[in-house]
């Protein structure tokens, strides 16, 4: 009702990161996570999601840059219900290489 | 081996969960469910008018119990009719378990009669939510739905039952046992120590305490810190009662309505203990100029709280209880004399003004009234307004759990199917439900709830004839260019409320306000108190957009 004053957001200069969740595996799941990226305007720059061999769990893997508020989203992205462990690595992480062949 | 239908087990797992009252409203899609609740013994059903107030309703039972509460509404427009209520218990983390109908598994998808995506659209407002799939999954989803909205920060879940999923049988050896919650997070000795240290070496430290001390039933020991440690203690709006307002300590709240001496002395702190509060934008104003000079302490059961607006110096993630409980021994007691006696002049010196308080016809007034009529057993349940924050300055609240409000969604419609639903939870206490008649009009149809159900709930509206926050902020801050603010055709509310079955007094035709306000808030059962307010009365002090806490504005 009054304007909400905040710094803006910033914009630009970040490193990439990959993010590697493990999630459990039944429909929904993918909502949640991405709708949380979405709903503080994280560009979520690459996305990839398989089962893993026991069916119960799949393994999302994510790209975002790496803003100051990546900390606290993975915060919130721990605090899902269905999103069992986030693990954080560097943009040359091996496992969106060997896609780039796929998006030529 | 027990076989029954998916409705029949959602029931049994409601009554083994000791839910006692559920509110809501029927429809086709749930109508299954709604059949084997008839056949229920323990659970008694409590019809809305409209799926709002049934939302609100739930909330007020677990706002005042701290257990989760449960709503019911049928597929489609039932369901979003919830939206608001779930969405308001998200932010104020308030513990609800709502059950929607869902049309046919088979159906889903397809636009089908009264059918929407409730699951999808509950996915931002929940704590986590459920769609269905089979009646075996129930033995499941129940508990953990429990489990869900009353572990760590509570909150709201939703579970959607497609109609055949409430129709299907399901063959089971025995019900899942109630659902508890989870275990308490390890303590953090090492962030405790260095907690204790600062507030140790602190010469002007400052307690403030949020909604989560009182989710964690930590209150007492929140008062204790504080007297252990000669710390002045400020609330948000969501803490209120944890500390009595009249305790030596307390600064009472802080914020964008709170008293000039509360942020003046926040200024000033060079240590802030922050226990269950989020620095919400309404309490801390401008960021950046918040306690500017002071070293932080944040303690919160939700990790993703830690230095979300603040960078903490310690930061302790645990049960807030569990960690005072830590903390206590650890804090050397001490008696700050300066300090205290620096903020006892800043208190002299800029204390909270509660303009024409002898007159019970006033907006503080008629508050301070109500209070003197009533003892601290009382609920107090407000709108959400203008009236909400003159409560909030001037109700002596000294009770955790005293006090319900719609914090941080700030629901206009939340306060009477709240105080329905406190009524109906706890009937031996007074609910008072202070009201505008902005925010009357949005869930006005309870009272015929109300009227039914017989619950000793006095709705005390306070009718300045007009969206009052609204049309202060035009005439403050939109060089007075008021529009839509105001009503232009007065509304006849005794009247209303006398042709919905409730008694009714007019403070404006009254020779004896303060005697019948007292008479009438004394007598058991539902009833209407209408006072008018004059529209120039305004919230003061206040924090004006974009400002720092301490640039107030004063009437």
């Amino acid at each position: 009702m009054i304007e909400q004053v905040a710094e803006p957001l910033p914009t630009g200069g970040f490193e990439k990161v990959v993010l590697e969740l493990e999630v459990n595996n039944h429909p929904g799941v993918m909502s949640h996570v991405c709708g949380l990226f979405a709903r503080r305007a994280f560009n979520v720059e690459g996305i990839l999601c398989m089962p893993l061999p026991d069916g119960r769990r799949s393994r999302i893997w994510l790209t975002v840059f790496a803003d100051q508020r990546l900390e606290q989203l993975v915060r919130q992205l721990e605090r899902l219900v269905d999103v069992l462990e986030v693990r954080r690595h560097g943009a040359d992480h091996e496992v969106f290489v060997q896609l780039e062949r796929f998006f030529q | 081996m027990m076989t029954m239908t998916g409705a029949e087990l959602i029931v049994r797992l409601l009554e083994q969960q000791g839910i006692e009252t559920i509110v809501g409203i029927p429809g086709g899609a749930i109508l299954p469910l709604y059949d084997a609740l008839s056949q229920s013994k323990t659970i008694r059903h409590v019809l809305a008018r409209h799926e709002q107030g049934a939302g609100f309703m739930a909330q007020g039972m677990a706002r005042v119990t701290g257990k989760p509460a449960v709503c019911f509404a049928s597929s489609g427009p039932g369901a979003t009719n919830l939206v608001t209520a779930i969405a308001d218990a998200r932010l104020d983390s308030i513990p609800l378990v709502a059950i929607t109908g869902q049309v046919p598994l088979a159906m889903i998808g397809t636009d089908a009669f009264q059918e929407v995506d409730i699951y999808g659209m509950t996915i931002p407002i929940t704590k986590h939510n459920f769609l269905v799939r089979s009646a075996a999954e129930l033995l499941e989803v129940m508990p953990h739905a429990f489990r869900i909205a009353m572990s760590g920060r509570p909150g709201p879940v939703l579970v959607d039952v497609p109609k055949d999923v409430q129709n299907q049988l399901v063959t089971f050896e025995r019900l899942p046992a109630p659902a508890e919650s989870d275990p308490l997070p390890p303590l953090d000795e090492t962030a405790i120590a260095a907690a204790a240290r600062l507030i140790d070496e602190a010469e002007r430290p400052v307690l403030y305490l949020g909604g989560g001390v009182i989710h964690a039933d930590a209150a007492p020991l929140a008062v204790t810190l504080a007297e252990q440690t000669s710390m002045p203690t400020t609330m948000t709006l969501m803490a209120l009662g944890a500390m009595p307002v009249d305790h030596p300590l307390s600064l009472g709240m802080l914020g964008m309505h709170g008293a000039r001496h509360t942020n003046f002395a926040l200024q000033e702190a060079d240590l802030l203990v922050c226990v269950g509060a989020r620095f919400d934008d309404r309490a801390i104003g401008k960021a950046s100029q918040f306690c500017p000079e002071a070293k932080v302490i944040h303690i919160d059961i939700d990790r993703a709280e830690l230095g979300k607006i603040r960078r903490p110096d310690v930061a302790i993630h645990g049960d807030v209880k569990a960690v005072l409980q830590a903390l206590l021994p650890r804090v050397r007691a001490q008696l700050r004399k300066r300090w205290l006696s620096h903020v006892a002049g800043l208190k002299s010196r800029f204390p909270l003004v509660l303009e024409g308080r002898e007159d019970p016809r006033s907006h503080y007034g008629l508050v301070q009234a109500v209070a003197k009529a009533l003892d601290d057993e009382a609920v107090v349940v407000t709108d959400v307004g203008q009236h909400q924050m003159w409560v909030a300055q001037a109700y002596p609240l000294r009770r955790p759990r005293q006090w319900l409000t719609s914090g941080g969604l700030g629901t206009m419609g939340f306060g009477l199917p709240a105080a329905i639903g406190a009524a109906l939870a706890e009937p031996q206490r007074t609910v008072v439900c202070f009201t505008g008649d902005g925010s009357l009009k949005m869930n006005i149809q309870e009272m015929a709830t109300l009227a039914e159900e017989g619950g000793n709930v006095k709705i005390v509206l306070m009718n300045n004839q007009s969206l009052g926050l609204v049309y202060q902020q035009q005439n403050l801050f939109y060089g007075k260019r008021v529009i839509a603010s105001n009503y232009r055709r007065p509304t006849d509310f005794v009247k209303i409320a006398e042709g919905f079955g409730l008694e009714a007094l007019d403070l404006d035709r009254s020779e004896h306000p303060e005697a019948d306000l007292a008479a009438i808030l004394r007598r058991p059962g539902p009833a209407l108190i209408h006072c008018s307010i004059e529209r120039e009365r305004f919230v003061y002090p206040m924090v004006p957009p974009g400002a720092a806490n301490t640039e107030m504005i004063e009437g």
